[in-house]
């Protein structure tokens, strides 16, 4: 009934209107899916340290008001650039610029003796004269990537609050990162030990209480979400792990 | 094809009927056993299932009617690429759209872009109705199957959330009072099982009242 050129046609046809169709839209609608990623990510650094705005159209003016300054720093601990009041005073880039993704696999690069040179993002807040760090992390989930942000206080050792996320983790399982509970477990922990060595955060399967894990050091894991939570332990500890000369030279 | 619509009603007991079976007698999940693995995956807390049960509704009815309008066109030999072409670039496009007016909704979604691909509900609709009906009567019977799929996903999640976090949406429906008392959420309800026991339930409830749908032998 049909012959093969019509078939050939056909989907030649089909293949190329459904190119132009969904090409378009993702043209037509890329700078609107840009602008609220943005907002999300701005929604992400005021959450972690308590200074999301309530109404989504004031994030902008909350992230302006609130993140005083936005510095770069090296695997060295050098601060390469700072952003303060709209300028730079130091460097040529912003830290809301950076793509923690790729910064992470130049780390790795750098590891295995490639010549690149990443380069990590610090947020600063101030909230009623208290001067806070933002750390944004990334790492691996279950099923896809996670990430977050870590706020500390002022001795970079205290953490103030947290915000995770991840793109695809089994709702009620591994999920729950995502949710207040989780998240809040971290308030009050530290990264630092007294002497400033560093400990990291562990998510601890089973629970802190039944561990040989210091409290100051540890949270439970989620029930369920055993890999998610391995996760983030992870997470924390690779990334935060970087910022470990910074507060070597500009901290202690 | 528009005067046959005039004469019969938008809504005729006919078309009504494309709508109300697949919600009961003719249900996709409880009476045809299909779409089980999506129902297990996303039915661990209410949010997801809504969303869920909204999209495919939107991507059915959509779809089922494109599939009719091309329904005379399609070379048979193609016509399993042409249903896939038509689901993937829809459900695309519902993304993409979500991803730029409703942010956070597709924050929601985006795990489920897939699994609605691969949802043998709407390849099945679309084989079995759209290739062989008018534009009108596959919207309907799109919607009505959607709908189908969607309230027993709905109520699975519901049962799940509220046994397994004691919450419903997200928001704290058991009282603190209970788990002082000792009250401890249901673990298992969170697990994939949960879903087929639940989905078995209602399987049960719906041939206990509609005895015609029993098996003989």
């Amino acid at each position: 009934m049909f012959s093969n050129k019509y078939i050939f046609t056909y989907a030649a046809v089909m293949v190329t209107v459904v190119a132009v169709i969904l090409s378009s839209a993702a043209t037509l609608l890329q700078p609107l899916q840009e602008k609220n990623e943005k907002i999300e990510k701005m929604s992400g650094i005021l959450a972690s340290a308590e200074l999301k705005p309530a109404e989504k159209s004031e994030m902008l003016k909350t992230y302006n008001e609130k993140i005083v300054e936005e510095w770069v720093i090296n695997t060295d601990g050098e601060i390469v650039s700072k952003y303060k009041d709209g300028e730079f005073v130091k460097g040529d880039f912003r830290a809301f610029d950076i793509k923690l993704e790729d910064e992470l696999h130049k780390l790795d690069q750098m590891e295995k003796g490639k010549d690149v040179e990443p380069h990590f993002p610090i947020y600063i807040a101030k909230n009623d004269g208290e001067r806070i760090f933002i750390i944004p992390v990334r790492g691996k989930g279950l099923w896809g990537p996670i990430w977050g942000n870590v706020a500390l206080k002022n001795d970079f050792r205290t953490i103030v609050g947290t915000t995770f996320g991840h793109k695809s983790e089994t709702p009620g399982l591994g999920a729950e990162i995502a949710n207040k509970p989780f998240q809040n477990q971290f308030i009050g922990k530290t990264i630092f030990n007294e002497d400033y060595e560093f400990t990291s955060i562990e998510v601890v399967k089973g629970g802190v209480e039944n561990s040989n894990v210091d409290p100051k050091h540890g949270v439970d894991a989620i029930s369920g979400g055993t890999i998610t939570s391995n996760g983030v332990s992870s997470m924390l500890k690779e990334v935060l792990s970087v910022y470990k000369p910074f507060v070597k030279k500009h901290i202690i | 094809m528009a005067a046959d619509n005039m004469k019969e009603p938008l809504f005729s007991a006919k078309n009504r009927k494309l709508l109300s079976t697949p919600l009961g007698r003719e249900n996709p999940i409880t009476v045809q056993v299909l779409g089980i693995c999506s129902a297990l995956a996303v039915t661990a807390k209410l949010e997801p299932s809504v969303v869920m049960a909204l999209s495919v509704v939107a991507v059915m009815g959509i779809g089922n009617t494109v599939i009719s309008l091309l329904r005379n066109t399609v070379p048979p030999r193609i016509r399993i690429i042409v249903q896939l072409t038509v689901i993937a670039s829809l459900v695309i496009l519902v993304d993409q759209v979500l991803k730029a007016i409703a942010y956070d909704v597709s924050k929601q979604l985006s795990v489920f872009v897939g699994l609605i691909i691969t949802n043998c509900i709407i390849m099945g609709r679309f084989e079995a109705f759209g290739m062989s009906n008018k534009p009108w009567p596959s919207f309907l019977d799109g919607i009505g199957n959607a709908m189908g799929y969607g309230w027993i996903l709905i109520a699975v999640g519901f049962v799940r959330e509220l046994l397994g976090s004691g919450t419903l949406y997200g928001f704290q429906v058991i009282p603190q009072a209970f788990y002082d008392a000792g009250y401890v959420d249901n673990g298992m309800a969170i697990l994939p099982p949960m879903a087929l026991i639940i989905v078995g339930a209602i399987i049960w409830i719906q041939r206990y009242k509609d005895r015609e749908l029993i098996e003989e032998n």
